[in-house]
């Protein structure tokens, strides 16, 4: 079902409130390919929602262009920019049925009674709902209520559809079953789906884009992938989680490598990285993620290999997380430096609380951030 | 654990009121009286009225019956002597029912536009709550001295009507708010995403979602002013409404023609009661009938 180019480019998106005072959204500009499945991931009132809000045509930008297949539809009404939004909490018709509520598009475009109920059929076996379609949406379990919801945006035949934190109304359970039914639903109708999300997991899940954003404005947007392991500062990498980040000053810099000396660590060993000038004393931030982290006794500080790099830290918090044990150490003057270490050899060695631990890496997979 | 937690174990535990080989406590057999006292004292001197209302000729005002005829009623619908019960009946049910419609019209208007804020919204709140503590009498008087002061003739559907609804426009109103405070803005917008123009959004999805709530204020509306007597005292003009008639006729009626007249007055208040609950039943009826017969049509197609 495909229905038309549903490629989106945002320009210079302003959105403000109180005649300029503040602002909701602060100049975004994005592009989401058609056919992508796109995250908006941020913190409550990081204005994620009214981005969505806008490109639905619920809210107006004070400036900027929204285009979506190569026309700008700022001002038009919804069905006019061939988006559908599914609402936080599903927002069904209380007082109409399953199968009501999903022709309802249908009604109001004046098909008459047979045709939409044949359509909205065919969208119901679609969502297997077939034997709930006369219920009414209080009587159906959040799970089944989020498949109403999709299939009711989904019968207007959008090229985008716009989820607003689609599945927080459900419980850990479900949620993620109902995230792995949501990607099969956007590759089935192949069309553009932006979602709205503050759960940094349900994003790199199931995003091609994740776009993170912080008061207003974009901090990194790219691949689930290149997000989460190459993040491109502190508030990107403490937000998807999984990392450790360092703050200090470059030392020495020589060919290859450079040494970064912060409060609390000196002289440990990062990458130069590629189209990146350093220069001695610019202050940095690296990322080291928590499962690249391997913990060895002090007393091998001088045995290290050559290509690594190693905080001293005491341990004090053990969580055993089943397949791996996430392990809290007090390092490098930050209030959480992370290891995961695998379960097996976590229990060879049995770290306890309070030892002093060499937490080790290698160089090359430090992450240099701005 | 050996820290005392103040209020726990501290205090001694017979200050707690403990149960009886019943089960119950004390307290409860009070309560459960007081409870039978205040029934009695709320519905005694109402049905002792509707069983009197049914003396025979000889019956007077008071007990013991003598013998049971609907002779009091025949009297309060055919002798003018008793006043004018059957006019007054009319203009108090036609009052009522123009109170309600607009009352029902106002407060939804009233509701929809107070979802968001707007300029002078609370003053204008305020000023609708100023005229519900108004003192009734006195809002009354103050509107039939402007009638005259104006040179109107007063009536009960001029100057009755509005010193009616000063009483019926602010209950109704609060009564909505009550009511959209569970509606949910989302639907609203859902029903546009969908492609529904402003008519069909208020037709389809927000009126049937508030139906049962404007019944609501629709009962209020109209028992309020059925019965009202405060406001209307001085501005219902030369023709009296069934309360301002019954008002009168304790002064010069002196026959069991009067609890006859309290008797008719309730069966009607119960009929439109049980009217507008009727009416929720019959939405939601038939909302479900309607749906079993698209089934039906669907189970038809398959064949």
């Amino acid at each position: 079902m495909k229905t038309g180019n549903g490629d989106i480019e945002l320009a210079g998106i302003v959105k403000s409130y109180d005649d300029g005072q503040t602002y909701a959204v602060n100049g975004i500009n994005l592009k989401i390919p058609d056919g992508a499945y796109c995250c908006l991931l941020g913190p409550s009132g990081c204005g994620k929602s009214t981005i969505l809000r806008m490109i639905a045509g619920h809210e107006d930008p004070t400036s900027g262009e929204i285009v979506i297949g190569g026309e700008n539809v700022v001002g038009l009404a919804p069905v006019e920019r061939r988006t559908a939004m599914m609402f936080q909490s599903y927002a069904l018709f209380p007082h109409l049925s399953v199968r009501d509520n999903i022709a309802f598009a249908l009604r109001v475009r004046g098909l008459s009674r047979s045709d939409r109920y044949r359509k909205a059929d065919a969208m119901i076996e679609k969502v297997r709902l077939t034997e709930l379609r006369d219920r009414l949406p209080g009587q159906l379990s959040g799970g089944q209520q989020q498949r109403v919801a999709l299939a009711r945006a989904a019968i207007t035949e959008p090229r985008v559809l716009l989820l607003d934190e689609p599945l927080s109304a459900l419980d850990e359970h479900l949620r993620i079953r109902m995230r792995t039914e949501l990607r099969s639903m956007q590759q089935d109708l192949g069309i553009t789906f932006i979602h709205v999300t503050h759960t940094q997991l349900e994003a790199i899940a199931l995003a091609d884009i994740v776009v993170v954003m912080d008061k207003g404005a974009i901090r990194q947007s790219g691949p689930a992938r290149e997000i989460y392991s190459a993040p491109r500062d502190r508030y990107v990498a403490e937000f998807l989680g999984g990392q450790n980040v360092l703050s200090g000053r470059i030392g020495e810099i020589n060919g290859v490598r450079a040494t970064m000396n912060g409060a609390l660590f000196s002289e440990v060993a990062i990458p130069l990285p590629a189209g990146k000038r350093l220069e001695t004393g610019q202050e940095l931030d690296i990322a080291i993620r928590r499962d690249d982290i391997e913990l060895k006794p002090l007393s091998q500080k001088g045995m290290l290999p050559a290509d690594s790099a190693s905080v001293e830290g005491t341990v004090n918090g053990i969580e055993y997380q089943g397949n791996f044990v996430k392990v809290m150490l007090q390092a490098a003057g930050e209030d959480e430096f992370v290891a995961f270490v695998p379960e097996r050899k976590f229990f060879e060695e049995n770290l306890a609380i309070g030892e002093k631990v060499l937490a080790v890496w290698q160089i090359s997979h430090t992450q240099v951030m701005a | 654990m050996t820290a005392r937690i103040p209020g726990d174990s501290a205090k001694p535990a017979s200050r707690v009121v403990r149960p009886r080989a019943s089960g119950r406590p004390w307290t409860f057999y009070v309560l459960a009286g007081f409870f039978t006292l205040y029934l009695i004292a709320l519905y005694g001197p109402m049905i002792s009225i509707y069983i009197l209302s049914f003396q025979d000729l000889k019956g007077g005002l008071v007990f013991p019956m003598r013998g049971f005829s609907l002779h009091w009623f025949h009297e309060l619908f055919y002798q003018t002597r008793t006043g004018d019960f059957s006019g007054s009946f009319r203009r108090s049910i036609g009052l009522a029912v123009l109170v309600t419609v607009i009352t029902v019209v106002f407060s939804f208007m009233a509701g929809l536009a107070f979802r968001k804020r707007f300029r002078g919204d609370t003053f204008v709140f305020y000023l609708m709550i100023g005229s519900l503590v108004a003192p009734g009498l006195v809002l009354g008087i103050g509107i039939g001295l402007a009638f005259t002061l104006l040179g109107l003739q007063a009536s009960w559907y001029t100057s009755a009507l509005g010193a009616q609804l000063s009483w019926t426009l602010p209950f109704g109103v609060l009564v909505m708010f009550a009511v959209m405070s569970r509606f949910n803005n989302q639907w609203e917008e859902a029903a546009r995403d969908l492609g529904a123009n402003a008519s069909q959004r208020v037709r389809l999805v927000v009126l049937p979602i508030l139906a049962p709530g404007l019944v609501a204020v629709a009962l209020f509306g109209f028992t309020l002013s059925y019965d009202e007597f405060a406001r209307t005292l001085q501005t219902a003009g030369p023709l009296n409404t069934l309360p301002l008639e019954i008002w009168s006729m304790t002064l010069n009626v002196t026959s069991p023609s009067l609890y006859s007249l309290g008797t008719v007055s309730t069966v009607v208040s119960f009929f439109i009661i049980g009217l507008s609950l009727g009416s929720i039943v019959l939405i939601q009826r038939h909302r479900t009938s309607s749906r079993r017969a698209a089934l039906d049509v669907h189970i038809g197609e398959k064949q």
